[in-house]
């Protein structure tokens, strides 16, 4: 089976955005949404189909799975040992978000249809969700890591035009311009990153880089930085530039404000998908990270992530804005995936936490997806983002009300539901490697059943306040996504992702670790049971046990005061410390000698411009002496 | 070549000439003067190319063609410093240099 047209995966998206984008004057409100979701549609079903060809059909011979390189062409051919191609690889991981990435992009165009209705430029919006589907596309199925740093740069363009949607609303322009700075400042990273990799290892195609073979070839590398091979140095700043889109700590600080975007827009790219670049980075280099140096940079992997998870849900236990609660769960969701990746090693079932990262990274994606896709819905009716504008909404909205619970149960690790199975393998995972990172998993699956069902019961019970406006069910556009992604966020864990997804691209069996398990809907529940105390009937225990936890709950609700302390490392080190004696000698010492060479040009010639009288009879004078003077000094030389 | 009269006398009487010449160039106060000290200047030059050549390299004919050449050229020179001057003067109505400084920084 020839592959080479699932170029048209990336050209289809990217053709609607040229037509959307180059006629948005022409195309009118509803016609733009239609040729989007048309356009996506054929997408979704070429993907699919790829997916499926490669799964069942031809990915997987005697039992290896192939990394199947299609379309390669060279693009920038510099020298001979130096050129850069295109390609589109097909393996594993990437034919998985092939099944995310199309799915949750239509979902979120068909909920666009109904959301964004009657909103100016609407034509723009479809054009950018357009352009971030083919960049997403595109990183996914890259062939090199130059590659992937291209539709790295793109997806993080489309992520800063749609966060900054409403760009006359200054907040959003804020958070616009901060989720960019930041996120590039991490690309930097990146980009070091790999040109060190590529310098040493004279390569970028990804098919050589995980070879093991030739990563062992690499670890004979003699050049070392600081104690660590360059290589491992190389990885960590990778690192750092997934750390940036993926928002670990501490660069995280850009994924709660990117909330002002439009909703479908935080369901498709600050839930689903765009988020989930920096963990699907490191697991397309995972026999790097692995196997470079014995896993040094796989062990700051495994830390950050286990932090991130921990620190993001404790903030996201006291926030009320509803889609913060829901940004900071995706910090924690990710630090879970990272974490699993973390804890993963090579070979065999070994690399359980492997294949947990990765079913975790396609069940999240479903059922934050479906959260976010619910919070918008319920945001429509309501208009407001804050919690304590709700309560009672599940007499009025019953469709959201049920894939709401639907996602909430999954999230929360509740059997049977989708979340279970994947966090459940990741906690086996870690249970096997690390102690430690085991337990801040399983306290944290307690946490995210705590804040989740906090969110569920102060929404839809709580009290039953008086609205303006009667909420009422969204439009049958809104609800559809919500249907069938509460399907997926339901079912999608009965997928043996073990048979199809592991590091080593052999297929193995996992097994239920019916202990762990129990540990973990065991916490779930406890986490469950004191959101049903606290916030099932209207009470001010809440309020009562934040005002016992004091400054604690304070600083969270802060966000641990990262912001601030971002604002006074910039403002106060950065600005005042470095760049204003900076700017002080620009202004005092270059300018000024710059003018005083002006100035003193301008001061010498005004004094010697006498000389120029305009008497023809002074200049044959000095003609005469200039002459006479010069033969004298040559008379005297010759002598 | 003259009886009695050696090539330093001659010399001496053309170097006279130029510095009277290039004294009158700076210092006249009307264009017509300065006309007549540059001719001087120029015939002290075309007297050294014929005293030179018939002192030095007698069988030689260069110095001789040479000061013609001088003549020659200083002539049509001279008929085009009086074309300039006769055109100021219709413009400023002097030949005086103090009246003619207006190109000047």
């Amino acid at each position: 089976m020839d592959l080479r047209f699932s170029v048209l995966i990336l050209l289809i998206p990217l053709s609607v955005f040229l037509i959307l984008g180059l006629f948005f004057r022409r195309i009118k409100q509803p016609l733009a949404g239609y040729i989007g979701i048309a356009g996506l549609s054929l997408t979704s079903i070429l993907s699919f189909f790829v997916a499926y060809e490669y799964f069942f059909h031809i990915g997987n011979v005697g039992g290896v799975f192939q990394k199947i390189v299609v379309g390669q062409i060279s693009w920038l051919h510099f020298t001979s040992t130096m050129s850069i191609n295109l390609g589109i690889l097909i393996d594993p991981i990437s034919a998985l978000m092939l099944i995310v990435v199309p799915l949750i992009s239509l979902m979120v165009h068909i909920y666009s249809m109904g959301y964004m209705k009657g909103e100016g430029g609407f034509t723009r919006f479809y054009a950018f969700l357009s352009l971030f589907t083919f960049s997403m596309l595109g990183l996914v199925l890259s062939s090199n890591l130059f590659q992937i740093y291209i539709f790295w740069e793109l997806v993080g363009v489309s992520s800063y035009s749609l966060i900054g949607y409403y760009y006359t609303k200054p907040s959003a322009v804020l958070a616009a311009k901060k989720a960019f700075i930041v996120t590039r400042f991490a690309d930097l990273g990146f980009l070091i990153g790999l040109l060190i990799l590529s310098f040493y290892a004279k390569t970028f195609d990804f098919v050589t880089l995980t070879n093991p073979a030739f990563i062992h070839s690499l670890n004979g590398q003699t050049t070392t930085f600081i104690g660590l091979s360059v290589i491992t140095w190389a990885l960590i700043l990778i690192f750092i530039g997934g750390a940036g889109k993926s928002a670990m700590f501490p660069l995280h600080i850009w994924l709660p404000d990117a909330m002002e975007g439009p909703t479908p827009v935080s369901a498709l790219i600050h839930a689903a998908t765009m988020v989930v670049a920096g963990v699907f980075l490191v697991a397309r280099l995972f026999p790097m990270y692995y196997l470079i140096e014995g896993g040094i940079a796989l062990q700051l992997v495994m830390v950050v992530g286990t932090f991130t998870t921990l620190f993001a849900a404790i903030i996201a236990i006291t926030q009320h804005d509803i889609k913060r609660v829901l940004a900071f769960s995706t910090m924690s969701q990710i630090g879970y995936m990272m974490l699993a990746l973390g804890v993963s090693r090579y070979e065999g079932p070994d690399g359980l936490g492997f294949t947990a990262a990765m079913s975790h990274l396609f069940t999240h994606a479903m059922f934050k997806g479906l959260l976010f896709l619910c919070a918008g819905s319920i945001i429509h009716v309501v208009h407001s983002n804050y919690m304590q504008d709700m309560g009672g909404l599940r007499k009025y909205m019953p469709i959201t009300h049920i894939t709401f619970l639907v996602a909430t149960l999954a999230i929360s690790g509740i059997p049977p539901f989708s979340g279970f199975f994947s966090k459940d393998e990741i906690l086996a995972a870690a249970f096997e490697h690390h102690k430690l990172v085991w337990f801040t998993g399983w306290i944290v699956a307690g946490l995210t059943s705590f804040y989740m069902f906090r969110l569920y019961f102060r929404i839809f019970w709580w009290n039953d306040p008086v609205y303006k406006h009667k909420p009422h069910e969204s439009p049958k556009s809104i609800t559809f996504p919500l249907i069938i992604l509460a399907f997926m966020a339901a079912f999608s864990g009965f997928i043996p992702f073990s048979h199809f997804i592991s590091p080593d691209y052999i297929p193995f069996q996992s097994h239920m670790e019916w202990g762990l398990a129990g540990a973990s809907v065991g916490i779930g529940l406890v986490g469950f049971i004191f959101a049903w105390v606290l916030y099932k009937k209207e009470n001010d225990l809440s309020t009562r046990l934040s005002k016992a936890f004091g400054f604690f709950y304070k600083s969270a609700y802060r966000k641990f005061y990262m912001d601030e302390l971002y604002m006074f490392i910039t403002k106060e080190i950065v600005f005042k410390r470095i760049s204003a004696p900076f700017a002080w000698f620009d202004r005092h010492v270059v300018d000024s000698s710059m003018n005083g060479i002006g100035n003193s040009t301008v001061w010498i010639s005004d004094k010697i411009k006498g000389i120029q009288s305009g008497r023809v009879q002074d200049y044959a004078m000095y003609f005469v002496s200039g002459v006479t003077i010069i033969s004298m000094i040559l008379w005297f030389l010759i002598k | 070549m003259i009886e009695g009269v050696s090539i330093y006398e001659i010399l001496t009487l053309t170097t006279t000439v130029f510095f009277i010449g290039v004294y009158g160039f700076v210092t006249r106060k009307n264009l017509m003067g300065m006309l007549i000290s540059i001719e001087l200047i120029l015939n002290s030059a075309a007297v050294n190319f014929v005293a030179i050549n018939k002192y030095l390299f007698p069988a030689k004919m260069d110095g001789d063609i040479f000061s013609i050449f001088i003549i020659a050229v200083a002539a049509a020179e001279t008929a085009l410093a009086l074309a300039i001057i006769i055109n100021l003067y219709r413009l400023v109505l002097s030949v005086k240099t103090k009246d003619l400084e207006t190109m000047k920084y």
